[in-house]
């Protein structure tokens, strides 16, 4: 029993990063029906900025505010200078740039930085939490927080807030949203600010657990997008819920069959799931009209 | 003074002069036909007119301010709003939804308002579901309000972005082609609900294949051919003038009038 408690909290810690990682995709695709692959390396610059920031000798939250505030600039550059100028392009050229932009961020952060693997130190230090048997790292805690903490927040901008429904006015219908007084350029920067601040954010919480180099993206995007496609696209909820599941999926096939199959059995689940519900556990069906 | 005023306005296609040195003006309460045949380029004018496509030449003036090359929104946020011929809907949204959205212009609060739930927020959201209730009613759509959007018919599509346009409280309307699709009942109910709203002082500029609606509502009619302005006029001289009469049946109706007269 204790074992599988153990499976269930690592499950939840890893996929409290996916659905971290999968609330990004979903704020970028709500905007534009854009699916951003370079969301993984604003995680990526979320964890490399703060530790050479710290490294450089600024205490810790003061370099984890650096760099979310300097990631999510990168994410509106990525906007203004690649997005943008494409405007009116098919989505899925889009998205091959946004995979571009990715490849280069990866680049540039080998440039910039090094190629290393680096890790600051624990917020809430690293003496395991026994829960019935089961430990939890402090940081987990953090990381889980963190994830109900923004999905949360998300939640209330999009179904509050005038600007929150201005995005997904947007998504639906961008001529519509500017004749009712919607700057559809502006939601689209915020929404790529917004994006990447989450992004750098979860590569904060989650760098003293996993580590971080300039190659950690890559993976976590891919996980954070079979999350998002599991829960269902554009769905704050569907994001939580198909993250915390891969993560919980991940763990059980790492700990009762073997760590090898982790992946696979993973991706075996999500396959069986799209294949019953195209959209997702929590997707909204979609009807075209003719 | 007039409330919008097109002067030598004109932009290319390539090599293609698709709208060329079009002028005119609208003022308060005016209902102005742009009407012409098939790729005259009223739609284009339109577009250029509403900020969707960039003129080449010419300028567009707003209450004495030039507008030209200005974005919809912006131009949204100034009182000029617009109904598209092949419909700009929030699809997924309810219609109610999207009458609501047109109000969102005039709604000014605090995120944090908002994000509470605060009294003030909240009082706004009910002010702006009541006027948008009120709308619907006057384009006959009131007990469609809680249907998807997606799911109401083409006629009745028309008529929902004729409310959302208006939820802007415009004080210029431009409605492209607002009867094409609707039965006769529809076309007249929407003949009415423009007389109704030029009535209130809202300039309209309207493109509209619909003859009879078209002589029946406006105070001016100007007639495009072929990306040029060829008359413009009072319906009943618009209807005798010799050029818009070819324009419309060919070069063989002045043969046939002349052989007759």
């Amino acid at each position: 029993m204790p074992e599988l408690l153990q499976f269930l909290l690592s499950g939840i810690t890893v996929g409290a990063v996916y659905a971290l990682v999968a609330l990004g995709f979903t704020i970028i695709y709500n905007a534009s029906d854009v699916v951003n692959f370079a969301q993984g390396e604003f995680v990526m610059l979320g964890g490399m900025i703060t530790f050479f920031a710290h490294a450089a000798g600024l205490p810790l939250p003061l370099a984890a505010l650096i760099a979310i505030i300097a990631t999510a600039a990168i994410g509106v550059a990525l906007n203004k200078l690649a997005i943008e100028p494409a405007r009116g392009a098919p989505v899925v050229s889009l998205i091959i740039i946004t995979i571009g932009a990715s490849i280069f961020i990866r680049g540039a952060t080998q440039l910039i930085f090094d190629k290393q693997l680096h890790r600051f130190p624990a917020f809430s230090g690293d003496q395991p939490i026994l829960i019935g048997g089961a430990t939890i790292l402090p940081q987990s805690l953090w990381v889980i927080a963190g994830a109900l903490a923004i999905f949360f927040c998300l939640w209330l901008f999009f179904t509050r807030t005038l600007i929150g429904r201005a995005v997904l006015a947007t998504a639906n219908n961008r001529i519509a949203a500017q004749l009712v007084g919607i700057n559809t350029n502006y939601v689209m920067t915020l929404s790529f600010a917004m994006s990447a601040a989450i992004g750098a954010l979860a590569g904060v919480l989650v760098t003293p657990i996993t580590l971080t180099g300039y190659d950690v993206g890559l993976a976590l995007a891919l996980k954070g997008f079979a999350a998002a496609m599991l829960g269902g696209m554009g769905n704050p909820k569907g994001a939580l819920v198909g993250g915390l599941l891969l993560g919980v999926l991940e763990a059980m096939t790492a700990g009762y069959i073997s760590s090898q199959y982790k992946d696979a059995a993973a991706f075996v689940v999500i396959l069986a799931v799209l294949f019953a519900m195209p959209q997702g556990l929590f997707g909204r069906k979609s009807t075209d009209r003719v | 003074m007039s409330l919008l005023q097109i002067e030598g306005l004109g932009i290319d296609f390539g090599g293609l002069r698709a709208v060329h040195d079009v002028g005119f003006s609208l003022k308060p309460g005016e209902i102005v036909s742009v009407i012409g045949p098939n790729g005259a380029g009223k739609t284009t004018l339109f577009n250029m007119i509403s900020g969707v496509y960039a003129p080449g030449r010419g300028r567009v003036v707003l209450e004495g301010e030039d507008v030209t090359r200005m974005p919809p929104h912006l131009l949204a946020r100034r009182g000029l709003s617009r109904t598209f011929q092949n419909l700009q809907i929030f699809q997924s949204m309810s219609v109610l939804e999207n009458a609501i959205a047109g109000h969102h212009l005039h709604e000014r609060g605090s995120v944090f308002a908002d994000l509470f739930s605060l009294p003030a927020s909240r009082r706004r959201s009910k002010a702006s579901e009541e006027s948008a209730r009120v709308l619907l009613e006057r384009v006959g759509l009131g007990r469609a309000a809680e249907q998807e959007a997606g799911s109401l018919s083409y006629g009745a599509l028309k008529r929902l972005e004729i409310a959302r346009a208006l939820a802007l409280k415009p004080r210029v309307l431009l409605l492209d082609e607002p009867a094409a699709g609707c039965n006769a009942v529809e076309t007249e109910e929407i003949d009415h609900l423009i007389a109704k709203v030029a009535a209130e002082g809202v300039s309209i500029l309207l493109v509209e294949h619909d003859m009879k609606m078209v002589m029946r509502i406006s105070n001016h009619i100007v007639v495009l051919d072929h990306g040029e302005k060829i008359a413009e006029g009072e319906p009943a001289a618009i209807a005798r003038n010799p050029r818009v009469i070819e324009a419309y049946l060919g070069a063989q109706a002045t043969e046939v009038q002349n052989a007759d007269g």
